[in-house]
């Protein structure tokens, strides 16, 4: 292809899009609200499967010793737990650790009676969880180990947590599912509409000898661009809104702030953004390369 | 028996001094339904022939046309263009072939959004010749068909002659060897038909086939020029210096 030719096909496809601006009007409006449901939903569901882990993270398991344990036991059951393929952290609370934040939290300077550590059989793991769904099977296993007197879990947040995760990816499947078929269906329903008017064109194009090739092309970089705006337009509206409604759950529900842990809007847009475009692209290019070819046949 | 008296003088006439242009070997073209649009079409076109196609609606001629520019393919027969067996033509060499044929329609068809230098320009830029060379070859086809100061118009802005020749000069900028007009008159007043066939008259005498399909009696009685003439999908006549033949 010639560079002349190259700078043709693309300045065509410009001229067309504003040429038919109410079809064109239309596409970006079609791409638009399909990518801004999409982005909106993504937003949310990333941002429940953020919390969800959040809250993952912070379940623990924690394990108590017998008395008069010898602490190289204690290394070694540590070693062994860490080991572990459901455990992403350890930590060691000694009986003196305990016993300081029990203190800070709780009693704050009503502590000046102790004279002996309270808790001084309070040594313990605390152990962090890859998955909470694998709870069950650290728990069984840490029961059986010599040496550990008692194990503490919460079984009813680890099994709800889990539980909203399957859920959520339902969920997530079944609303991408229903909102592609309605894009697809609006898109060609555009799409179709629009070339129609431009039947006659395409065949005279053919008749004077141009190939599909050149005929396709400015339809194709029209259908192109306009996927580009559509998708850009609802990722700016995203955009904006999105630190606004963060900013009003968070005042909103304040009780539950510690719960509630948005990610940062470039995070969210740093999968959003070629995510979009690429859908918005792709849905331009196919549509247009679909719909010119049941004309070109002249 | 007049018929074949005709192409046997016409043929050993030109024989010697010309190549073929258009062949039709035994061609026949039925749809699904109904008779069949052409049937035992036998036709030789010379090289810089000028030849008119004449004959009711019905009698086959747009189904020649479409036969010609590989619009539809032959049922049987052979239909042979500037030497391209055409209904064997793969359909990815088909854009190539139709740039050796100029068309003329009725309509005009013209691109409607599109003014009339580029409009000309658009036969130049699928064959890829540089910008440089475009911008000198429209306005000079322009001004060949009269139209050098409207290059700016939309097509709508002019009158059915001028747009006639704006598909005109279109048809002709790339120099093809083969000219078909369908019906190129027919939306025409006589004197822009007149304007029209003295046009094509100068393009065939540049060396250019020219074919043209009209109902324009009194043009092809005047112009005294080879006329083929069809009746219900067979040549029921091929004379050279013909004329409308009368149907009933």
């Amino acid at each position: 292809m010639r560079i002349s030719t190259f700078f043709y096909t693309l300045k065509q496809g410009v001229i067309s899009i504003f040429k038919n601006k109410w079809f064109s009007l239309a596409s970006v409006a079609t791409i638009s609200a399909c990518l801004f449901l999409f982005g909106l939903f993504y937003a949310i569901l990333a941002n429940f499967q953020h919390i969800v882990k959040t809250a993952e993270e912070g379940v623990s398991v924690t394990v108590f010793f017998e008395e008069g344990i010898e602490d190289d036991r204690i290394a070694e059951i540590g070693e062994m737990i860490q080991k572990r393929v459901e455990v992403s952290k350890v930590t060691y609370v000694s009986a003196e650790d305990a016993w300081n934040s029990f203190k800070d939290e709780y009693l704050g300077e009503y502590s000046d009676g102790f004279t002996e550590n309270p808790l001084a059989d309070s040594a313990n793991y605390e152990i962090y969880l890859k998955d909470v769904s694998l709870q069950g099977d650290l728990v069984t296993y840490l029961e059986s180990v010599e040496g550990i007197r008692q194990v503490n879990k919460s079984e009813i947040t680890a099994n709800t947590l889990s539980g909203v995760n399957a859920l959520i990816g339902y969920v997530s499947v079944g609303i991408i599912a229903i909102l592609l078929s309605v894009s697809v269906f609006l898109i060609s329903n555009t799409v179709t509409i629009g070339i129609s008017v431009r039947k006659e064109e395409i065949a005279i194009m053919k008749y004077i000898g141009a190939t599909d090739f050149f005929v396709r092309s400015p339809f194709v970089i029209e259908g192109i661009l306009i996927g580009m705006l559509g998708a850009l337009l609802p990722l700016g509206i995203i955009y904006v809104i999105y630190n606004r409604v963060v900013e009003y759950v968070m005042v909103k529900f304040q009780v539950l702030t510690t719960l509630l842990n948005f990610m940062p809007v470039e995070t969210i847009f740093a999968t959003l953004i070629p995510v979009s475009m690429a859908l918005g692209i792709g849905i331009g290019f196919v549509g247009s390369y679909i719909t010119v070819r049941r004309h070109l046949r002249v | 028996m007049k018929t074949k008296e005709s192409k046997r003088r016409i043929s050993k006439k030109n024989r010697a001094e010309s190549e073929k242009m258009i062949v039709l070997e035994d061609v026949s073209k039925s749809y699904s339904t109904g008779a069949p649009a052409l049937s035992g079409v036998n036709l030789t076109i010379n090289k810089g022939e000028f030849v008119f196609v004449v004959g009711d609606s019905g009698s086959g001629k747009s189904t020649l046309i479409k036969l010609l520019l590989r619009e539809l393919t032959p049922t049987t027969g052979k239909v042979q263009v500037n030497g391209y067996d055409v209904g064997r033509l793969k359909r990815r060499k088909v854009p190539k072939f139709r740039r050796n044929i100029g068309v003329v329609f009725q309509d005009f068809r013209l691109l409607k959004d599109w003014n009339v230098y580029e409009n000309v320009a658009f036969a130049q830029r699928i064959i890829q010749v540089p910008t440089r060379e475009i911008r000198k070859n429209v306005p000079s086809i322009l001004s060949t068909v009269g139209l050098a100061g409207k290059y700016k118009a939309k097509p709508r802005q002019l009158s059915g002659g001028e747009q006639q020749r704006v598909a005109l000069a279109r048809a002709l900028v790339n120099q093809p060897p083969i000219l078909l007009a369908d019906e190129p008159t027919g939306n025409l007043d006589p004197k822009n038909s007149w304007d029209i066939m003295k046009l094509l008259e100068e393009i065939n005498k540049g060396g250019t086939t020219v074919l043209v399909v009209t109902h324009n009696r009194e043009i092809v009685n005047a112009m005294q020029k080879r006329v083929i003439t069809m009746k219900k999908g067979v040549v029921i006549s091929d004379e050279e210096k013909g004329g409308y033949i009368d149907e009933d």
